[in-house]
């Protein structure tokens, strides 16, 4: 099988800045103090995905998971090391999509999939499908900065789960919907994973992600910490003794989502 | 998850035996004009965008240049008298002011464009580069009325096109086409890293109203600076303001080759040539410091 994925010693260092303005940079450099700080968010990551493979990307906040999917999907680039894709990269970073506030919701559907690289009669085709799933009625014609976070999330993960693509990115996407929209993402994505798409999800969920994926990479503060079978991975989170949400998982998989979804 | 290409669900769109790449946009701007669709879209958002939940809508794009042709028509005209030593000055201001305010608009609003568009550049991986690109053809889009306009009034004042006008009036919207691009793209990606930047243009956009032959004709010019007018000419905004003056203007005079003569600077193609190939040479340089910058945009932003 081809290699979808392949990512080589990434590095990534954000810098925190303490000062911005003239005034406070002048003040901190008489006073002899730090002017700037950096943050590596992601420390010589190295890990191979195949083509068809579904990962489940694990973690606690704060560890690097939106930042590695950020530069997977090529909003960002590392600073260190290389990302290599194959093929039409589609998805949601960080629970919502890039929609324009002021724009109506059919316009970011159609502005949404040109820039994930569809063609206006693509679009047009999908339209109908993509409305369909996103099930958000009349306020389809109304600027989306006007839409409750439920609805500015679905609208974006049916327009991304739509796009043709090779490698599906789900970065917490089931953080903000109510439960029937979960379950019909979940199958959606399911779908899409079993069509040979490689997919990336990002959940905090050790059920969700034990339905969905084949294969755990956790992430520790930037390093990789585990990478391999989904059980042995939550297991090394520590997120199978199911203290305080046993019930739930129990009752419903979904539930779970819901609790410790990332706010 | 054992075979690769499905058939049902669309198929022909998956790229499995694509090469690994990138996913990182790296062509620059040649990347945006491959991506037409896109562009289109971006530009089309924008010019409905702009007069959003206004009454008048369109009719502002006529009225903001409209307003400052006026002003400048009767101060400089008729109040200061410069209007009297020019022939028909009001086609002289006119014709100037479009492509200055076109340099101006594109400069300005292309400079704001990648912060305006922060939802986009922050959850999309896009070519950057084309946000100060639809801002400059946004701009060009409101050139077409003005260019309307001016043709009329021109036919009115008696205007005799040649060949020439036309060749003058591309070579000078072009020149600010590139020029315009350029500068939008290098302060786009620097106002993200500091917002100085826009105020800092908004500044720079004021000089460009009076570094041009508008206001004053340009024997002005020819005769106060007698010997250094090489540098007032080095400036392509002002070749490109002389080159809208030689395609409609000095048809509209009495005598036009008298005037290309007398109130023109000399080989003004060729300085007009010159500075669209400076102008593209700014671009190309732009274009290398913006891939440097936008490594850092998406976080700082």
């Amino acid at each position: 099988m081809a290699e979808s994925i392949r990512v080589e010693n990434v590095s990534k260092t954000f810098t925190l800045r303490y000062h911005r303005t003239f005034k406070q940079v002048t003040v901190a450099m008489m006073k002899g103090r730090d002017v700037s700080d950096t943050f590596k968010a992601l420390d010589d990551v190295s890990f191979s995905v195949e083509q068809g493979e579904s990962i489940g990307l694990m973690g606690l906040n704060g560890s690097g998971k939106s930042t590695l999917l950020k530069l997977v999907n090529g909003i960002m680039r590392p600073d260190e090391g290389s990302v290599l894709t194959r093929g039409r990269i589609a998805g949601l970073i960080a629970t919502g999509a890039g929609f324009h506030p002021q724009l109506s919701g059919r316009e970011n559907v159609f502005l949404n999939a040109a820039i994930l690289g569809m063609s206006e009669a693509e679009t047009k085709r999908k339209f109908d499908a993509i409305v369909d799933f996103a099930d958000i009625g009349r306020f389809l014609d109304t600027p989306v900065g006007n839409y409750s976070s439920g609805m500015f999330a679905r609208l974006g993960f049916a327009v991304a789960i739509h796009v043709d693509s090779d490698i599906f990115l789900a970065d917490e996407v089931l953080a903000v919907g109510d439960r029937p929209f979960k379950k019909k993402c979940l199958e959606k994505m399911e779908e899409v994973r079993d069509s040979g798409v490689t997919l990336f999800y990002v959940s905090h969920a050790a059920a969700s992600v034990q339905r969905m994926c084949n294969r755990v990479i956790v992430l520790e503060k930037g390093v990789v910490g585990f990478d391999g079978d989904v059980d042995q991975g939550i297991k090394y989170l520590g997120y199978d003794d199911g203290d305080t949400d046993s019930e739930l998982d129990e009752t419903d998989e979904l539930e779970d989502d819901e609790i410790s979804g990332d706010i | 998850m054992t075979e690769l290409r499905s058939e049902g669900t669309g198929a022909p769109q998956h790229h499995p035996d694509a090469p690994l790449a990138p996913p990182t946009a790296s062509q620059g701007l040649l990347e945006v004009f491959r991506r037409r669709y896109l562009l289109r879209l971006l530009v089309r958002r924008e010019i409905s965008a702009r007069y959003q939940g206004s009454f008048l809508g369109l009719i502002w794009s006529y009225i903001n240049p409209l307003s400052q042709f006026l002003m400048f028509y009767f101060i400089m005209g008729k109040v200061v008298g410069l209007g009297s030593r020019t022939e028909n000055f009001a086609i002289h201001v006119f014709a100037a002011l479009i492509v200055s305010h076109f340099f101006i608009e594109t400069f300005n609003a292309g400079t704001r464009s990648i912060v305006r568009n922060k939802a986009l550049v922050k959850k999309m991986a896009m070519p950057r580069e084309m946000f100060p690109v639809a801002s400059m053809l946004v701009s060009l889009w409101h050139v077409g009325p003005q260019l309307v306009i001016l043709l009329i009034a021109c036919v009115y004042a008696g205007w005799t096109p040649d060949p020439a006008s036309l060749v003058a009036a591309a070579l000078g919207i072009s020149t600010i086409m590139v020029l315009g691009t350029a500068l939008a793209l290098l302060f786009s990606a620097a106002n993200v890293f500091f917002r100085d930047f826009g105020s800092a243009v908004s500044i720079l956009t004021n000089f460009v109203r009076f570094s041009v032959p508008m206001i004053y004709p340009y024997t002005t010019v020819a005769t106060r600076f007698r010997g250094h007018t090489d540098l007032y000419l080095a400036n392509p905004i002002a070749d490109a303001v002389l080159l809208m003056q030689r395609a409609f203007w000095v048809g509209t005079t009495s005598d036009p080759a008298a005037t290309v003569r007398d109130q023109l600077p000399a080989h003004l193609y060729t300085r007009g040539v010159i500075a669209l190939a400076g102008s593209l040479v700014i671009l190309v340089i732009a274009q290398l410091v913006f891939s440097r910058l936008e490594n850092r945009i998406p976080e700082r932003i």
